[in-house]
């Protein structure tokens, strides 16, 4: 004989608050989807059009993406580099076991928030605003957001650090520089490199449609490919763009796992 | 023999911003070249004392004096300098576990050089042999180049001692050096701290929480008890009975 389970409520044996929870969603997600207009005026011909002519990559504009792929590199590279380099004596600043004084640990979070607030299309605009078209602009931009990531990434690896050493160099005597060049800076180096080639993988994305506003690399190429109807250069756009950033994850992923 | 290391505690007392009360009002009188041994429970105010003695952390009131200079009045580079004077080897070890046993050891030494000298790891010479003879001291030269994570428990306890060495002090302070060694480990780093106090003549003050470590190393056994001073008796004088009074709580039977 089946041993008897104890009694659930009416409530609580056909699941009622879960179901109903759902179809609640569903309701909400279908009149969000009819008053944003999502599903109308959806062109399945234009599609199946754009899909057939992409899947025709017109190779010999291969070599002239060649330029453009390799100026998107250069300005990740450097936008990463200069903004993380920057951010690690901010990222002290805003340590807690490190600066002991909360009102200037709050002052740096909060100006640092407000560059993070930014996100890197719009950044990469006030660049083109401010220095011109052009690939400066869009390295100055990643710079700009390497920075506010490096630092929010970095600042929180530093808090979690042992602080034993802090303790052992300050009793040798120890400045506060050196505490930090020999208690601090060992125990996170190896995750600062993993976070800078992180930050490298999404900067090699986001480079990608810099171009867009004018910002250098292969956005542009993009850009007016897609103006002139041109799908079968697109794809070749596309899958340029897909190769660098297979083979920047790639490496990234093996040399992070070494890090770890 | 080096007559330098003598510690004069006067009148200090401790209390933590959260009204605990850390250390009362204890006075003590060091001479050059003893072996104190602390003891007494958890909470007693060990660590608290040992700490006070190199300014890791500040006392409310009272005065210690190292040969002679106030180090609870002192800041900046004469805080450091005294600091210099007055090692220290921890519970948990304390070293850098990814960085070498080398750059561990050599990192006592900052305390020496100017800031931008040892920001680049310029070592000189000289310290680069005191390095090598600290290890050698400990026994583990073998392992200047591993790194501290890959070391057991005992033998970082032992790199820390290095480590201490680097910085020529006239006081070794040693919190609870042993707790979660085994016994053969131990021995290894107590001899250790022994012959530092017989060969250079080191004043070393260590917490321990083994009442049959004291009577073996000490010269002097000091008790706390809730933060007072209740004990403080050269070797010679200890009784086995007297360790009941100082581990004895409220509610404990007679």
């Amino acid at each position: 004989m089946m041993p008897e389970l104890p009694k659930r409520s009416f409530l609580k044996e056909w699941h009622v608050i879960g179901f109903s929870l759902f179809l609640v969603f569903v309701i909400l997600i279908l009149m969000s989807g009819k008053s944003t207009g999502v599903g109308q005026d959806f062109s399945w011909d234009q599609f199946s059009d754009l899909w057939i002519k992409m899947s025709k990559p017109d190779w010999s504009y291969l070599p002239s993406v060649m330029k453009p792929i390799e100026q998107t590199v250069q300005m990740a590279l450097a936008g990463t580099l200069l903004g993380g380099v920057a951010a690690v004596p901010v990222s002290l600043l805003a340590a807690k076991n490190i600066v002991k004084n909360a009102f200037v640990r709050g002052l740096v979070r909060f100006l640092m928030n407000l560059t993070r607030s930014l996100p890197e299309m719009l950044l990469a605009a006030l660049f083109v605003a401010v220095v011109g078209i052009g690939a400066f602009s869009g390295m100055c931009a990643l710079a700009v957001f390497s920075f506010g990531m490096m630092f929010k990434l970095l600042y929180e690896a530093i808090e979690t650090i042992d602080e034993g050493p802090i303790e052992a160099l300050k009793a040798a005597g120890a400045n506060s520089f050196q505490i930090i060049v020999y208690a601090v800076v060992p125990q996170v180096f190896n995750q600062f490199l993993s976070f800078f080639l992180y930050t490298l993988e999404i900067n090699i994305r986001a480079s990608t449609v810099l171009g867009y506003l004018g910002a250098g690399g292969i956005g542009l190429y993009l850009n007016t490919t897609l103006e002139l109807f041109r799908y079968d250069r697109t794809s070749i756009v596309i899958l340029a763009i897909l190769a660098v950033v297979i083979v920047v994850d790639v490496i990234s992923n093996q040399l992070r796992e070494r890090l770890a | 023999m080096v007559s330098k290391g003598a510690i004069q505690v006067e009148g200090v007392s401790k209390i933590y911003s959260n009204g605990v009360v850390g250390l009362d009002n204890i006075n003590l009188s060091i001479k050059p070249g003893e072996f104190v041994v602390v003891i007494g429970l958890s909470g007693a105010g060990k660590s608290t004392l040992l700490r006070a003695l190199n300014r890791l952390h500040d006392v409310t009131a009272g005065t210690i004096k190292i040969d002679g200079d106030d180090i609870t009045k002192a800041s900046g580079k004469k805080l450091r300098n005294m600091r210099r004077n007055v090692a220290m080897i921890f519970q948990n070890y304390n070293l850098v576990k990814r960085s070498t046993v080398a750059k561990n050891v050599l990192s006592g030494r900052v305390g020496y050089y100017s800031t931008w000298r040892s920001a680049f790891g310029l070592f000189n010479k000289d310290d680069q042999n005191r390095a090598a003879k600290s290890l050698e001291r400990v026994n583990l030269l073998d392992k200047y180049y591993t790194r501290a994570r890959d070391l057991s428990g005992g033998q970082q306890q032992r790199v820390g001692i290095a480590r201490a060495l680097m910085q020529e002090p006239a006081v070794f302070l040693a919190d609870e050096p042993v707790s979660g060694l085994d016994p053969k480990t131990t021995k290894l780093v107590m001899d250790d701290l022994k012959r530092l106090n017989d060969e250079d003549g080191l004043t070393v003050v260590a917490n321990l929480h083994s009442v049959d470590l004291a009577m073996a190393y000490a010269t002097r056994i000091v008790g706390l008890k809730a933060g007072k001073l209740v004990y403080d008796k050269p070797i010679g004088e200890v009784q086995e009975e007297d360790f009941t009074e100082i581990y004895a709580e409220a509610g404990d039977k007679k």
